[in-house]
């Protein structure tokens, strides 16, 4: 028996959530008195996972499995779950994962329980806390099936070192070829720069931003704060940005540790996609706006004359605080 | 072509949330029920391939009697026909193996599911449904063309778009982007009219087990008031996003 935890790589290189899947399985490893396995799939300098409380790493290296393929990975999972006797599989809340989650409960026949925010309430019975009704509520929810498979919603659980020695496995899962149903033809994304799902800060503006010229400034300051963009969801309908960055309930969440939002009034929508963000401030030159209600800290006063001061004041915390 | 469009009847986005029965059930009273707007997109994309490639187009959906308004509604939209299989829809789990006996029955190419419900948020049923009928996959769906068994797809990843080439029978978790927003469609009253006439047929549950169940609801904890920083004083923020918040 054994608790398994997928960590996902870009490039060799480990993603952020690869190491608070870890950190969670971690914790659940001690509360079932068990050991943590990782998987890793083309990763590089996989025993780094040891310092988050990986006991034991499949490593997996193949060619074929170069780029993300939903059914072939989470049949991967499968494998190695089957394997250890897992009982319990954790995932991340990354695009790919939420993709291939409901693929892997189906082949193990597992209760899968995405959006979790923190560690297990109670092991027997086997109940986890999770965000619904898109951040406006949370449920406390019992996971029957033998085989648990939790998604762990990003940022929540948090990166915590408990520095083990992992022990590295190579793994050779079989990797069926009618199982590449779907083929990428190509990847169109941006490089070097944060994205809403993975990035600390996130840096939203809205229609009070008036028109898709003005959005250097709101790059800029992205940049200072190494910030995803995103937006509201006119902002994206009205063609001004692309629709990747539309965020909130119909579009996609922010579960950042700062999300700052320029000119959007916050609707019920808007704020139920970014509630899950720890620090959040408001800048809006309407002090009844209503997103001021859900902020952290605001700034009642013009974007226009609000941003392009922070980013030069930023600008000079950065340099002393290099 | 044959298109099941699954649908899930979730609150309107306005609704605000509340938990009754000591906070173990959702509390309906006085809540708008609507197609789930993940839905709503693929509806309205199998409504192109129903006036542009002659698909034939059913919806289903896996809950009570109440649901019916909201199928309804997808029938005045324009689909041929709707199925009901008269249970609570306990988890995605189960709602999954219920979609996937329609979808045998019914002999369906293509099955457009939502990438989520913004209900409870499970994401699970595409991916279960379409891993038990072993059909192909597209999650997060933003665009998708058939030519003959031919699919063309994109899908949204975390920081940008991944072109995908697959094959029918295939099964896709949609979201907007599918069709444009200002493309989706209101009921008009003729639509109303023939939506009277078009079956609804209602099916039981198959037996199927509940993997997960929701014990106990609450809602976040209210936040504490604001605090303002003069638009004067910029520097203020810095020095609280710094050592208060922690988080610059
Ligand atoms: C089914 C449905 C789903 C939806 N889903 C989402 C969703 O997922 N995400 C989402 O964002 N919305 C969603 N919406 C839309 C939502 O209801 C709001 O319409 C939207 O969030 C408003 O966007 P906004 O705040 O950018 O624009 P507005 O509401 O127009 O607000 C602009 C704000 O900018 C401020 N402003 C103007 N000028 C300045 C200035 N110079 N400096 C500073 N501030 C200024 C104004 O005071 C105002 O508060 C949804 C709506 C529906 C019906
Ligand atoms: N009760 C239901 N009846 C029919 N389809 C559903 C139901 N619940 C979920 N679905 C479909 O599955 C998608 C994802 O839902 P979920 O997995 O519940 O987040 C939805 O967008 C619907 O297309």
């Amino acid at each position: 028996m054994s608790v398994i935890v997928y960590t996902e790589s870009e490039n060799g290189k480990f993603k952020k959530n690869a190491f608070e899947v870890a950190s969670y399985g971690h914790k659940v490893a001690q509360l079932l008195g068990t050991k943590v396995t990782a998987l890793s799939i083309n990763a590089d300098k996989v025993e780094d996972l040891g310092k988050y409380g990986v006991d034991k790493v499949l490593a997996v290296k193949d060619a074929k499995l170069e780029t993300f393929n939903a059914k072939v990975y989470a049949s991967c999972i499968a494998q190695a779950a089957k394997k250890e006797s897992a009982q319990v599989i954790i995932l991340s809340s990354s695009a790919d994962s939420k993709y291939l989650s409901g693929i892997l409960a189906a082949m193990l026949n597992a209760g899968y329980v995405p959006n979790v925010v923190a560690a297990p309430e109670s092991t027997s019975p086997f109940m986890v806390k999770r965000t619904a009704f898109s951040n406006k509520g949370f449920a406390h929810t019992e996971i029957n099936a033998d085989t648990k498979i939790i998604g762990v919603s990003n940022n929540s659980f948090g990166v915590v070192e408990n520095t083990v020695s992992a022990q590295v496995e190579t793994f050779e899962p079989n990797i069926n070829d009618n199982d590449f149903g779907t083929k990428s033809v190509e990847v169109d994304k941006v490089v070097g720069k944060a994205t809403i799902a993975d990035a600390d800060i996130v840096v939203s503006a809205g229609r009070g931003m008036k028109g898709p010229e003005n959005w250097g400034m709101i790059e800029e300051l992205a940049d200072v704060l190494g910030a995803a963009t995103a937006c509201s969801k006119p902002v994206s309908d009205l063609g001004w940005r692309p629709h990747g960055e539309h965020v909130g309930q119909t579009g996609k969440p922010v579960a950042s540790n700062l999300y700052i939002a320029i000119g959007i009034s916050g609707a019920i929508q808007h704020l139920a996609g970014v509630s899950a963000s720890k620090t959040k401030v408001v800048i809006n030159n309407d002090p009844e706006a209503p997103f001021f209600k859900a902020a952290d800290y605001g700034i009642v006063g013009d974007a226009f004359e609000v941003v392009p001061q922070l980013i030069e004041k930023l600008k000079v915390f950065k340099a002393q605080n290099a | 072509m044959k298109i099941l469009v699954c649908i899930s009847n979730v609150p309107d986005t306005t609704s605000k949330i509340n938990f009754t029965e000591g906070d173990t059930k959702f509390d309906t009273n006085g809540v708008q029920f609507v197609i789930n707007p993940n839905d709503e997109f693929g509806l309205t994309r199998a409504m192109w391939f129903k006036e542009k490639q002659d698909a034939l187009v059913h919806v289903a959906t896996v809950g009570g009697p109440q649901t019916e308004a909201t199928i309804r509604k997808a029938l005045a939209i324009g689909a041929d026909e709707a199925i009901r299989i008269n249970s609570e829809p306990v988890d995605g789990f189960f709602v999954a193996r219920q979609l996937a006996e329609v979808v045998k029955n019914g002999g369906y190419d293509l099955v457009i599911a939502g990438r989520e419900s913004i209900d409870y948020n499970g994401g699970m049923v595409p991916g279960i449904l379409a891993t038990l009928l072993d059909m192909n996959f597209v999650n997060t769906c933003t665009n998708l063309e058939i030519e003959g068994k031919e699919v063309k797809a994109e899908r949204e990843i975390d920081g940008g778009v991944e072109k995908i080439s697959t094959s029918l029978p295939l099964v896709i978790g949609g979201q907007k982007g599918l069709v444009e927003e200002s493309d989706l469609r209101i009921p008009n009253m003729r639509g109303i009219m023939m939506a009277r006439k078009k079956a609804l047929n209602v099916v039981e549950p198959i037996d199927a087990p509940i993997n997960t169940k929701d014990k106990k609801f609450e809602k976040p904890a209210p936040k504490g008031q604001v605090k303002l920083v003069d638009a004067g004083n910029i520097q203020e923020l810095i020095d609280l996003l710094h050592n208060e918040a922690k988080v610059i």
